[in-house]
């Protein structure tokens, strides 16, 4: 990735993260915590990894997505914007009556989205069904998956790893956003006495092929989320849950909460602080 | 009698793979109860084994149907509509995905596996799940045309199928429309509406019933949802209802048709079926009997209720004391 390549997707996650941060003050309501810890691997994915035509949502041969944390939400329907799929403005629609833009994301309301997602632990087994079916029709589409660490707490994602390697996708890769906080459950523990810190060796364990990196470095993102001939792979994003605003780092709090006035002035002011 | 249900979906599904390219169908390590293994052995690359990971088997079904196909997926009722039932209303219910449930050992006769097996509210779960299609075949027959049926209809479908082989019904009109009630027999006391395997044993029951001077009508139902509303409404417009299912008495066939004679032609519908209650291990004659669900028993309880008498109504106190 060159250097000015990296420039612009850093310039593009600064901006998604105001919008994250804007959207959901603007709705009321919303998830701020995971679509930050989120935003540089979807940023990668939708300017750098993925093949992907926003003027053809529904081109069969395009890449798929799957974000089986839908309570990120906002984070992709802003990411989404700034690619192109709809105006940045149509933000502000966000969970209100007869957007596009409901609380989880759903594909029946939004061309562009590949599933609809916001029951946890489901994504990855759709993930599994495209790959299948990709490989059955021979066309050459990739499928990627974002998971939450907390997520992987569900039995169905260790069935949908189980299943991806038997059947041994060449076309899947796994990210998981490993931000080390869920909703409330491991808040104040220490970082060694978190499960999840082990995802890479269970994943390993069920046969995929890992991949451990810094989730808000978009140059190693992109080098890591490429997926490989000889089966699924997993890559382990290291990330900050509510990455990029001071307050909202590694505060479980910020999980689901709407930033007042002031909050809102701050997190902007942190953001666009010269670096 | 003829094959079982589940023999005839296992034909079916080797027919259906060789017309449609669309087709792919998915097992959970069951293929040789729910007879899908006749696929495995004469289309394998058709038939894909994912284990025993039903939860996984419904979200992989999802993502197929996202990729253009209609995929079937077949496993005991008990677990598809149960341990499934959040990944059906999310994944593929919420989307209308095109995804075809086989719901092998549905209601009692399940080969003496007990409670933990037999289906006793599938037709209810079922049937509360918007964009779900609910069908439920009386014979072997009538199970092929579902099956048929069912792999080109929009949306889910689930399709309820019995283990062990029960008698035909005369056959299935042509073309099968699962939007139409059959009349099976007229009468002029009032109806029984039954569905699935069951409705054999209902028109048996009508027979029973003729012998002692009380004539029913059987109007059979091959769907619950959408229900075939012109003729459940004809029936309450000629007198009394009975439902009979080997199902709960609750929010399954006696459920709906309650719900829509009540709202266009009120009248009095008694329904007959599980009540409120589980299963049991045994063989399939001791079940039926059990549950009074054999011809002669269920020809005594629509006797019973002769005068229309609520207070001689008994089946559900009658039904109850038998509880295991
Ligand atoms: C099946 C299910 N259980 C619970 C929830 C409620 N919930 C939403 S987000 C969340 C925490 C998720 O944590 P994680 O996967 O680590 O996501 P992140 O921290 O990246 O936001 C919970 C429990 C849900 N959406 N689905």
């Amino acid at each position: 990735m060159t250097a000015e390549e990296r420039e612009q997707l850093e310039a593009l996650c600064r901006r998604g993260r105001r919008l994250v941060i804007e959207t959901v003050r603007h709705a009321g309501a919303g998830h701020v915590g995971g679509p930050l810890s989120a935003m540089e691997i979807l940023v990668t994915l939708y300017f750098k990894v993925l093949r992907v035509d926003p003027a053809r949502p529904r081109w069969p041969e395009r890449d798929r997505f799957v974000l089986s944390k839908g309570h990120a939400s906002v984070g992709l329907y802003t990411v989404m914007a700034l690619r192109g799929y709809l105006p940045v403005e149509e933000l502000k629609t966000f969970d209100h009556m007869g957007s596009r833009l409901q609380g989880h994301p759903d594909m029946t309301a939004l061309e562009g989205l590949d599933m609809s997602t916001g029951s946890l632990g489901q994504g990855l087994s759709v993930a599994v069904g495209m790959a299948l079916g990709s490989m059955r029709l021979g066309t050459g589409v990739r499928v990627f998956c974002l998971l939450g660490d907390g997520e992987c707490q569900e039995g169905q994602v260790w069935e949908a790893a189980h299943s991806a390697a038997s059947l041994g996708l060449g076309n899947l890769v796994a990210v998981v956003d490993r931000n080390g906080l869920p909703q409330f459950a491991w808040a104040g523990r220490r970082r060694g006495e978190v499960v999840a810190w082990d995802l890479g060796r269970r994943f390993c364990a069920f046969g995929w092929q890992v991949r451990e990196v810094d989730g808000h470095d978009v140059g190693a993102l992109a080098q890591a989320l490429v997926p490989s001939p000889d089966g699924p792979v997993a890559v382990i994003a290291r990330t900050v849950k509510g990455k990029g605003v001071s307050f909202m780092e590694n505060d479980y709090s910020w999980h689901s909460r709407v930033a007042t006035a002031e909050e809102l002035a701050r997190a902007i002011a942190e953001l666009e602080a010269p670096a | 009698m003829s094959e079982s249900q589940r023999v005839v979906f296992g034909q079916t599904m080797v027919e259906l793979a060789r017309a449609h390219p669309d087709f792919v169908l998915l097992d959970g390590d069951l293929a040789n109860s729910t007879r899908a293994d006749i696929l495995a052995q004469e289309e394998p690359g058709a038939f894909v084994e994912l284990g025993i990971a039903e939860q996984n088997l419904i979200g992989v079904a999802a993502g197929l149907a996202t990729m253009g196909f209609r995929p079937w997926v077949s496993s005991f009722a008990v677990f598809l509509v149960n341990r499934d039932l959040d990944q059906l209303r999310m994944l593929v219910a919420q989307n209308r995905l095109p995804v075809r449930l086989a719901g092998a050992y549905s209601g009692l006769m399940t080969g003496f596996t007990g409670k933990t097996h037999q289906s006793v509210e599938d037709l209810a779960v079922m049937r509360v799940i918007p964009s779900m299609t609910v069908l439920c075949p009386a014979d072997a027959a009538e199970a092929a045309a579902a099956i048929r049926w069912a792999h080109e209809a929009p949306g889910p479908v689930y399709v309820r199928l019995c283990r062990d082989a029960v008698a035909d019904l005369p056959p299935v009109p042509e073309p099968y429309d699962p939007g139409r009630g059959r009349w099976l027999l007229r009468g002029s006391m009032g109806t029984m509406i039954s569905t699935g395997v069951q409705s054999t044993r209902t028109l048996e029951a009508a027979r029973l019933l003729g012998e002692m001077g009380y004539d029913l009508g059987v109007l059979h139902l091959p769907a619950v949802k959408p229900l075939p509303e012109e003729e459940v409404l004809e029936a309450a417009r000629l007198g009394p209802v009975w439902t009979v299912e080997e199902h709960s008495v609750i929010g399954g066939l006696g459920g709906a048709v309650a719900e829509i004679v009540s709202r266009e032609h009120p009248q009095r519908v008694l329904r007959i079926g599980i009540e409120d209650t589980y299963g049991a291990s045994g063989d399939n004659e001791s079940l039926l009997e059990h549950f009074a669900l054999t011809p002669r028993r269920v020809a005594e309880r629509v006797r019973r209720s002769f005068p229309w008498d609520p207070g001689r109504i008994e089946v559900g106190r009658e039904a109850r004391r038998h509880d295991p």
